[in-house]
């Protein structure tokens, strides 16, 4: 069953483990600088998102892509950047309606998100389950689930 | 290794700013944050400093796992003379900065001297500079971060900064980051200002590479992150209630100081704890919107709030309607239970005008209170206050003073100078609850004697962060005492006084030791740094800091007679609850005072023997 990242902005604190973890996995040391996913913070409405690559079925990136650098991996349906074709023009970035794949300078590659995997390190590290990864098919279950349970409870209320 | 060895040196006076390696000896021996810095500070500036002249130093001092995966990895302390208390002052905060400073490559920052005009420091990787802080001087901390981001057009940027009151001289001045952290006590933001310094802003990309044994570190990480989330105070109370869960337990203890300490129960403390927090207001809306965590840090018991737009205070200011910095259990106390306020709202409004004017809400509040009381004896009249009532429990007068202390206006400016100093001046010093003239924190010692010992021979002034035995006391960690008791308490201090140091000098946060003892922290600092770390050095380590901030006090001029309460604590019974009647000491706090110091190695005076100081190597 392929799965995808879940993210659950209300349980987000803004300590940024996920971006300490992607960065130790894929660079080898702690560095939210080259962390392939964000933490935003809007304080005056006290909200924390995170934010990386959602893996589009028919990727933005991959299609403006134009020496075939992102490749599609089967198994996680991850696109991951194959560096050893990606010449660092940077046409991905600017395809990507979201912003999740961005310019390295220090490698001259462009780097995302990877589902490291099929096992991402973010939602390992992540204390409060505002990263999850879930059912491709059911990113919505437990929100469905939560207004499921609202939705007894009113009918015991009324009852 | 987990230290970037390389540590910034800015002379204000030259307006230069060099690169030069990191001491490892004094690493191995001091660790990081506030044992390095005040290693380094102790070397190079004498105790007798006038400490808001150009000779005293700033150091701003990350710990090894600043900046790690080590979860609350991410503080940092300011460590200079305080002048507040005229003692050795180390203020520690978490949020996002200390991190940064890591990431662009430094442990720590050396500020001396003194800048003819207002500048900032910048440091982006490679590239240091001191720019023209003209522009922001005279504004607060929010406004200050929020211009140094969009000027550098870059909201990665991380800022730290001395507000209003910092530069207005205020004694109890905090040095603000990332809008609501702060390194808050003794005036460390005083000095900031006084060396015409406004700000730090940092954008680091380098990373923390080079962990000694990163297989291991991360085990040792995760294995430390799971005993956090599975510890009922760490896992639970903590993130949903923040500090404020001890509240209504201090409470209840009976050591809760009210209204100046005349009192030890507050009959609002559940309108300004967690309850009130938490339940909805008038409007519907609750004052609690979120929790945060700073750096790194799996506990997140940060609390974001936002004040009714109903409110008196923010009603006609629309500006302070979005969420900012809430309560914490200290500062709700000070504005509130020590003011005899229970508006909860109106002490969260007080407490947004602390951290945007860079301010210590425990000292602001506190020397309030002792204002209140020589207001209600008649001593402090409308003519000083400029009609203010400063009846205990007036909320208008604690929220409009808030920001008049920030701004130097009116009587703000008196209550800038602390309570020890406004009490002198009435002619009343009784009055001023504070040690070495640091104003108490929220648990009053008669209802927890072991406090009466950590509070008088806190290095800092009065402290709970330096030996928090209301671990023991009330929380059973790491094992149950008797709260009204003083027998065995000087042992008990000095291994919290020991440990906390060791705590407060590796980039972690204190806060973890409700859960964490330095049997899970020891193989943390081992993994990631190179040198022996066990269990057994690392207390040494700690008692090692400790002697030297002592050694340092005794240089500045402390005696035993400043190890000590004031008289109310020692003289007057407490009124209620379980120690009713008990003074702090309960009639023997000479007599533990001298077991104290035994214990520590010290002679009667309170000096470190020669014996002592070979043994630790001072």
């Amino acid at each position: 069953m392929p799965k995808s990242l879940n993210i659950s902005v209300d349980k987000c604190t803004g300590c940024l483990q996920c971006e300490l973890a992607c960065s130790y996995e894929k660079e080898g040391l702690f560095n939210p600088a080259k962390s392939r996913i964000k933490v935003f913070m809007f304080h005056d409405e006290a909200r924390f998102a995170p934010y990386t690559c959602t893996q589009c079925a028919e990727a933005w990136c991959q299609q403006a892509c134009p020496v075939d650098a992102i490749k599609l991996n089967r198994a996680t349906l991850a696109k991951e950047v194959d560096d050893k074709l990606c010449v660092g023009c940077k046409v991905c970035t600017i395809a990507c309606p979201f912003g999740t794949i961005n310019y390295n300078h220090d490698s001259g590659k462009v780097i995302k998100c990877d589902l490291c995997g099929g096992d991402p390190e973010c939602a390992k590290a992540c204390p409060t389950e505002a990263i999850t990864y879930v059912d491709s098919d059911w990113t919505g279950y437990e929100r469905m689930k939560a207004w499921a349970a609202k939705t007894d409870a009113g009918g015991q209320a009324e009852a | 290794m987990a230290w970037q060895r390389k540590i910034i040196r800015v002379d204000l006076t030259k307006g230069t700013c060099d690169v030069e390696p990191l001491n490892m000896e004094w690493a191995r021996d001091y660790l990081g944050q506030r044992g390095l810095a005040t290693k380094y500070f102790c070397e190079e500036v004498d105790a007798k400093v006038d400490p808001l002249s150009p000779e005293n130093k700033l150091l701003i001092a990350t710990g090894p796992l600043t900046g790690t995966a080590a979860s609350t990895g991410g503080r940092y302390s300011v460590i200079t003379k305080g002048p507040l208390t005229g003692a050795i002052a180390c203020s520690n905060s978490g949020g996002y900065v200390g991190a940064e400073l890591k990431f662009a490559g430094y442990d720590m920052i050396i500020f001396e001297g003194k800048s003819k005009t207002p500048v900032y420091l910048w440091i982006e990787d490679d590239t240091i500079e001191l720019r023209d802080a003209k522009h922001i001087w005279g504004t607060s901390c929010w406004n200050t971060e929020e211009t140094l981001k969009k000027n550098a057009q870059d909201p990665q940027v991380r800022v730290l900064s001395c507000g209003p009151a910092g530069e207005n001289g205020v004694l109890y001045a905090a040095v603000v980051n990332d809008l609501h952290r702060a390194a808050g006590r003794s005036g460390v933001g005083t000095v900031m200002g006084s060396k015409n310094l406004k700000a730090v802003a940092i954008r680091g990309t380098k990373g923390v590479g080079g962990v000694d044994n990163i297989k291991d570190f991360m085990k040792t990480v995760a294995a430390g992150k799971k005993v956090l989330a599975d510890n009922p105070v760490t896992g639970e109370g903590l993130p949903a209630l923040g500090t404020q869960v001890v509240m209504e337990i201090i409470n209840e203890t009976g050591a809760l100081p009210t209204r100046n300490f005349k009192e030890i129960q507050f009959e609002g403390a559940a309108a300004i704890g967690a309850t009130g927090m938490t339940t909805p207001r008038a409007d519907g809306t609750t004052n609690l919107v979120h929790n945060q965590a700073c750096f790194g840090c799996t506990i997140a018991c940060g609390r974001v709030s936002k004040i009714s737009t109903e409110h008196y205070t923010v009603k006609n200011r629309p500006e302070y309607w979005g969420a900012s910095g809430g309560l914490e259990y200290e500062n709700a106390w000070s504005l509130g239970a020590d003011t005899g306020v229970d508006d909860l709202d109106a002490c969260t409004f007080a407490n947004f005008m602390c951290n945007e004017y860079g301010m210590d809400p425990i000292s602001y509040g506190a020397t309030l209170a002792a204002a209140m009381e020589l207001y209600e004896m008649g001593v402090i009249t409308d003519k000083e206050t400029g009609g203010i009532k400063l009846n205990f429990g007036n909320a208008e007068a604690l929220t409009t003073l808030a920001e008049m202390t920030g701004k130097g206006e009116g009587f703000g400016k008196e209550l800038g100078l602390g309570s020890k100093r406004l009490c002198e001046k009435y002619g009343h010093p009784e009055l001023s609850m504070s040690v070495k003239g640091q104003e108490f924190p929220a648990y009053d010692p008669r209802g927890t004697q072991g406090m009466s010992i950590a509070y008088a021979t806190s290095n800092r002034g009065a402290c709970h962060l330096r030996g928090y035995v209301i671990a023991s006391e009330v929380f059973g960690v790491p094992e149950k005492t008797d709260p009204t008791e003083i027998d065995g308490k000087a042992a008990l201090v000095k291994g919290f006084q020991d440990a906390t140091a060791v705590v407060d000098s590796s980039g972690l946060c204190l806060f973890t030791t409700f859960a964490w003892s330095l049997e899970d922290i020891g193989p943390q600092i081992d993994a990631a740094c190179e040198g022996d770390f066990s269990l057994d050095s690392l207390l040494t380590l700690g008692e090692r800091i400790w002697n030297m901030e002592k050694d340092f006090n005794l240089r500045a001029g402390f005696k035993r007679k400043d190890d000590t309460l004031p008289p109310r604590l020692l003289n007057e019974g407490a009124p209620s609850g379980p120690a009713k009647g008990m003074v702090a000491g309960k009639g023997k706090f000479d007599e533990v005072l001298d077991e104290y110091y035994e214990l520590r190695g010290w002679t009667k005076e309170g000096v470190p023997t020669n014996e002592t100081r070979s043994r630790l190597g001072l």
